[in-house]
């Protein structure tokens, strides 16, 4: 009864959906949305292309929240997401997260200060338990709402500016993790220089009426093509990215997650945020574990789970995300192992079904590009 | 021409006399995608039916390649192991896995020809 059950709940669709189907994608079920995996070309082709040209990503199932806010909210958020609210610069992103308690990570986001308040970005996963924390949070004196109205998109690769400029004029002034508004059929729309790929690119917030007709517009005014979820996620893995759920979760905290550069300097002086005893004190005196990259001797491929050993042989972590890199053009993963075997060179085994491969810890991205500081 | 038979778990053989030249069908390449890891059983080495003796992967997921027969291995396809995505290329043909002795004729029974197959494969994607 309960399987049953379960295949009858609806899945969500995002407005391209028919698009997605009329373009050759391939659609599976990803946190209860019916999202491209990948189209025709497949995910190598796809990963390459963003790679060397320019890539149109649907990441409308994401969770888009907006507060309604002056800056008197700031003190309730920083209880919960560890940032100096008011140092970040109109019109700036800055990435963060959602934590608990134990300091562990509720999820990850992006939070855009806007003049109007604070918009954030919230993995579809996770989006509905966020907006609930964020407003209990906050109280009732805020108003909160996860906008199902609008459509995200990201265009990414390096002619994603040259595509983006034929539309949207000045855009390439924007700076990384900086945002504006621009009009878009005659709609005010909010984009951001952002992304996941470790490419240059934009994350478009917009009308869910309007979506197809920019991501149509921005395939006419370049060769851009649409990327799907398996190209997403080795795209963000070569460019040492976390992908919520796996690489960091609830019991992971920011430390652990090789993430305290995300953390301010005063925050990391004064706390003042949830689980900030414990996160404090990982910094201070180093956590037991941490999240590191780790490059795989040979084309075996360490997948999630894998168990790691250091060269003597005693279990020391296990893979969170891996697979093959396209453009590294071999396996990589990532994964946590205790501190004292997280140098990088740091020399490691992984079980691999019967065969035990070396490999080595590595250092984060893969695959580096610039990101544009004008 | 000799005539492929086909086995449920998307495995193609090739028959010549007591010895099968076994692999993956069109079919299971365009499902697991861009190919880009095999592994190849080690010549000498026994299976029985139905065991998992070799292995691909796509950039999606790590899939068996089950023996269709009971027997030893006599050869394996180092050439897939250099350049894996010879499976995606030709998978019935120089995309081959490994040949296997033919212990029970009788195992020849329970695969498909290519017309139950391709049937078989429309209505069993996976």
């Amino acid at each position: 009864m309960s399987a049953a059950n379960a295949e009858l709940k609806q899945t969500s669709k995002t407005s391209l959906y028919e698009f997605h189907k009329n373009s050759g994608a391939k659609l599976v079920n990803f946190a209860g949305y019916e999202m491209p995996i990948q189209y025709q070309d497949g995910i190598i082709q796809e990963h390459t292309h963003t790679r060397n040209s320019i890539g149109i990503f649907d990441v409308s199932h994401m969770g888009q929240l907006k507060i309604e806010c002056s800056s008197s909210i700031f003190p309730y958020l920083e209880k919960i997401i560890p940032l100096d609210f008011s140092s970040i610069k109109n019109n700036q992103s800055k990435y963060s997260f959602l934590l608990n308690d134990k300091g562990g990570i509720e999820d990850d986001l992006i939070v855009t200060k806007v003049d109007t308040g604070i918009k954030i970005v919230l993995n579809a996963a996770c989006k509905d338990n966020d907006a609930k924390i964020i407003k209990d949070s906050i109280g009732e004196g805020f108003t909160a709402v996860l906008r199902d109205d609008l459509s995200l998109i990201a265009i990414q690769g390096p002619k994603a500016v040259d595509a983006m400029e034929k539309i949207f004029k000045d855009i390439s002034k924007l700076n990384f993790m900086f945002g504006n508004y621009f009009e878009y059929n005659k709609k005010k729309i909010f984009i951001t220089r952002s992304g996941y790929t470790g490419e240059d690119g934009f994350e478009v917030s917009i009308k869910n009426e309007d979506v197809q007709e920019l991501t149509q517009d921005i395939m006419r005014v370049s060769d851009a093509k649409l990327i799907g979820l398996g190209a997403r996620d080795s795209l963000r893995l070569e460019a040492g990215l976390c992908l919520y759920g796996h690489d960091i979760n609830t019991n992971t905290t920011p430390v652990e997650g090789a993430l305290s550069w995300a953390i301010p300097k005063t925050k990391k002086e004064k706390g003042g945020f949830l689980g900030d005893k414990i996160i404090l004190d990982q910094i201070k005196n180093k956590p037991k574990k941490i999240r590191v990259g780790i490059k795989p001797e040979g084309k075996i491929i360490a997948r999630e789970g894998t168990r790691i050993f250091s060269n003597d042989q005693k279990e020391i972590g296990h893979v969170t995300s891996g697979g093959f890199g396209p453009s590294v053009n071999g396996p990589i993963a990532m994964g946590y192992v205790d501190y004292e075997q997280s140098k990088e060179g740091t020399k490691v085994i992984l079980k691999v079904r019967e065969n035990m491969v070396h490999g080595v810890v590595s250092k984060l991205p893969f695959y580096k590009k610039n990101y544009v500081k004008n | 021409m000799i005539e492929k038979k086909y086995s449920k778990k998307h495995e193609w053989l090739e028959v010549n006399g007591n010895i099968a030249t076994v692999g993956i069908t069109v079919h299971a390449a365009a499902q697991l995608g861009d190919i880009v890891f095999a592994e190849v059983p080690v010549v000498g080495k026994s299976f029985k039916k139905d065991e998992a003796a070799a292995v691909v992967e796509s950039v999606k997921a790590a899939s068996d390649v089950y023996s269709p027969l009971t027997g030893d291995i006599k050869e394996s396809n180092q050439a897939i192991v250099s350049d894996p995505s010879l499976v995606n290329k030709d998978p019935e043909n120089s995309g081959w896995f490994f040949k296997i002795t033919i212990k029970d004729q009788n195992e020849l029974k329970d695969l498909m020809n290519k017309s139950d197959y391709e049937k078989y494969a429309t209505e069993n994607p996976n």
